[in-house]
């Protein structure tokens, strides 16, 4: 296989793919042009934000996944399911019947994700005293951590380098079967994900060597299988007694769930990619004063709005906040607020947890030496004169820049730009035929067969 | 060597960050080390911040070399009466006006000074300010 700066859960299928170019315009990493009448991705441009599974009219983007199948390889299949999970169904299916159909799927341990989080926020304001670039710069969207490295690879010393509540919770759920004598190989651990980046920082972390993770299941796909188990009826009972979660646990994956925790420091939450990428251009700037952490998370509505959520995401992220206050007053009277049993294996989660400085992988540089950049940037300058600034993404590229820096990374052609073709073909360079030939290689021939008009539409042509 | 010429108009803060926004993503195309890029940004921002709130206009010239970056602002303005004291930290002639907006703080040229390689100040009270830094690429 060929070797990637990226490994990617989006899949592209040029089997469904009809090349309409929604997916190419969305990208906010300009990542996608048209080739041959079907969407390619540029790998490394890649932050798997997924923004182009959202707008794909034919679905013909689909996310990565293990199958359910696999956890019966494991004798101790673990499921760890995120609050979002449960704010997707119907106000009258309980939580304990969401938790419950996993058992009956055949997971024997079920966990929150958001159990860890209390532990988590100790370890948050032990890091925050650090003397460290600021604003910090939250690591928990795996989307912005790829952002900041292609984009603002100059923010990367403001990463906050700790690791997730998926991951600390999976380290405990591990090590609890561990201590009781079972064999590593024999436990699956599998997460519920609510969207492709967190599958890809399972298969190929960032800043850390092997994930404790063993797989992950699209949420949209547990979803229907958890209903169904619901619908028909739960049968066994399994204890499912677990310490219910605190309020901040619950809101974690929310927008401001980090940033409202730290009453002492001033923080501020983001969401949605392109008010991240707006945002991040200011820090770089350093126009930003007094801010201490930024939260920042490329979907709308944080994990709520993950791709692979089904539920309507205002809707979730209300579910949650509901549940939240009910087991802030309900369900914690007269009972220890925090997670004790995380902080009894503090030392090992904190050895297995350590977290590798994160590189920079720039995608904006033209060349690797200056003087080439140089002459290729003043050649772009010159293209870009020619070009109608448009934008129409014509020439399989998104934007007239994007597609001037094509042309200088001779990765394509300026004739596939139909106003220089109309150009050209006034002065007698281009042969109506020739623009043509050109189009079929960037929407492919079905779209551009010059018999498809004859017949049907004789009347008006 | 590659130029680029802007201008700024005295007052008009939502426009100020502009300029360092596009010299930024010129630096990162041309694949230059990011701490210099971000100290060269800082400097740029500062120094148009400076224009829009104490002059009537500005221009903004920057000159990119193979092995540094030079910028030079000219304004004209009110000028600085003692360059020595507005390079203290914390020194602000900035009017309440601009200080409500969260500019003034003094840091303005002092910041400058510690994000540049080269500062050249020079200002005529009343008539304007020039002020020229150089960002050198591999340090030096």
């Amino acid at each position: 296989m060929k070797q990637h700066y990226f490994n990617h859960a989006l899949i592209f299928r040029e089997d469904i793919c009809i090349g309409c170019s929604h997916c190419m315009t969305a990208c906010p990493t300009e990542a996608i042009r048209v080739k041959n009448g079907k969407a390619k991705l540029i790998d490394e441009r890649c932050v798997d934000c997924g923004e182009c599974y959202r707008v794909c009219p034919v679905g013909a983007i689909t996310v990565d996944q293990n199958s359910l199948e696999e956890i019966s390889n494991y004798e101790y299949p673990i499921a760890l399911v995120p609050s979002v999970f449960s704010g997707q169904f119907p106000d009258n299916i309980t939580h304990t019947e969401i938790i419950q159909s996993f058992y009956e799927l055949g997971f024997s341990e079920v966990y929150e994700v958001e159990h860890s989080v209390d532990f988590v926020v100790e370890e948050y304001e032990k890091y925050l005293q650090k003397d460290h670039a600021r604003p910090f710069i939250s690591t928990f969207c795996p989307s912005v951590v790829r952002l900041i490295q292609v984009k603002f690879p100059t923010l990367i010393p403001n990463l906050l380098l700790l690791k997730a509540p998926l991951d600390y919770t999976a380290l405990y759920a591990r090590k609890k079967l561990l201590d009781q004598g079972v064999e590593p190989e024999k436990i699956g651990v599998f997460y519920i994900t609510p969207c492709a980046a967190k599958i890809v920082a399972i298969n190929s972390p960032v800043g850390e060597e092997r994930s404790a993770i063993n797989g992950a299941l699209n949420m949209d796909y547990m979803f229907n299988k958890s209903f169904r188990i619901i619908k028909n009826g739960i049968s066994s009972k399994n204890n499912t007694s677990k310490k219910p979660l605190s309020k901040q646990s619950i809101c974690w994956s929310l927008t401001t769930g980090e940033s409202s925790i730290f009453s002492n420091i001033r923080s501020l939450a983001i969401d949605e990619i392109s008010n991240v990428l707006e945002f991040l251009e200011k820090v770089e700037n350093d126009e930003l004063d007094g801010i201490d952490f930024l939260e920042l998370r490329a979907c709308d509505e944080s994990c709520a709005g993950g791709i692979l959520c089904q539920g309507n995401r205002f809707l979730t992220a209300e579910k949650l906040r509901k549940r939240a206050t009910y087991c802030e007053t309900v369900e914690h009277k007269n009972k220890p607020k925090k997670e004790k049993e995380f902080f009894e294996m503090i030392d090992y989660l904190r050895e297995h947890s350590e977290v590798q400085p994160i590189p920079a992988r720039p995608i904006m540089k033209l060349d690797d030496n200056v003087v080439d950049a140089m002459n290729k940037m003043k050649r772009m300058y010159e293209v870009n004169k020619v070009l109608p600034q448009v934008d129409c993404g014509i020439c399989g590229t998104p934007s007239c820049q994007s597609f001037a820096e094509d042309i200088v990374q001779g990765r394509a052609g300026i004739k596939q730009c139909v106003f220089v073709q109309r150009i050209l073909e006034q002065n007698e360079k281009l042969l109506a035929g020739d623009s043509a030939n050109i189009m079929k290689d960037i929407w492919g021939h079905k779209k551009l067969n010059k018999n498809s008009l004859r017949d049907e539409l004789k009347d008006i042509i | 060597m590659m130029e680029f010429r802007f201008e700024i108009n005295g007052g008009d803060f939502s426009n100020a960050g502009m300029i360092s926004s596009l010299v930024k993503k010129t630096l990162k195309q041309l694949n230059i080390d990011g701490m210099i890029i971000r100290r060269t940004v800082v400097a740029l921002y500062e120094a148009e911040v400076n224009v829009v709130a104490h002059a009537y206009s500005g221009v903004v010239n920057v000159n990119i070399f193979p092995d540094k970056i030079k910028i030079k602002l000219t304004d004209k303005g009110t000028g600085i009466a003692d360059i020595d004291l507005a390079m203290q930290q914390g020194y602000s002639t900035a009017s309440p006006a601009v200080r409500e907006m969260g500019f003034g703080a003094g840091m303005g040229l002092p910041n400058i000074k510690n994000n540049t390689d080269e500062l050249n100040l020079e200002s005529t009270v009343g008539v304007g300010t020039t002020l020229e830094f150089t960002n050198f690429f591999e340090p030096k």
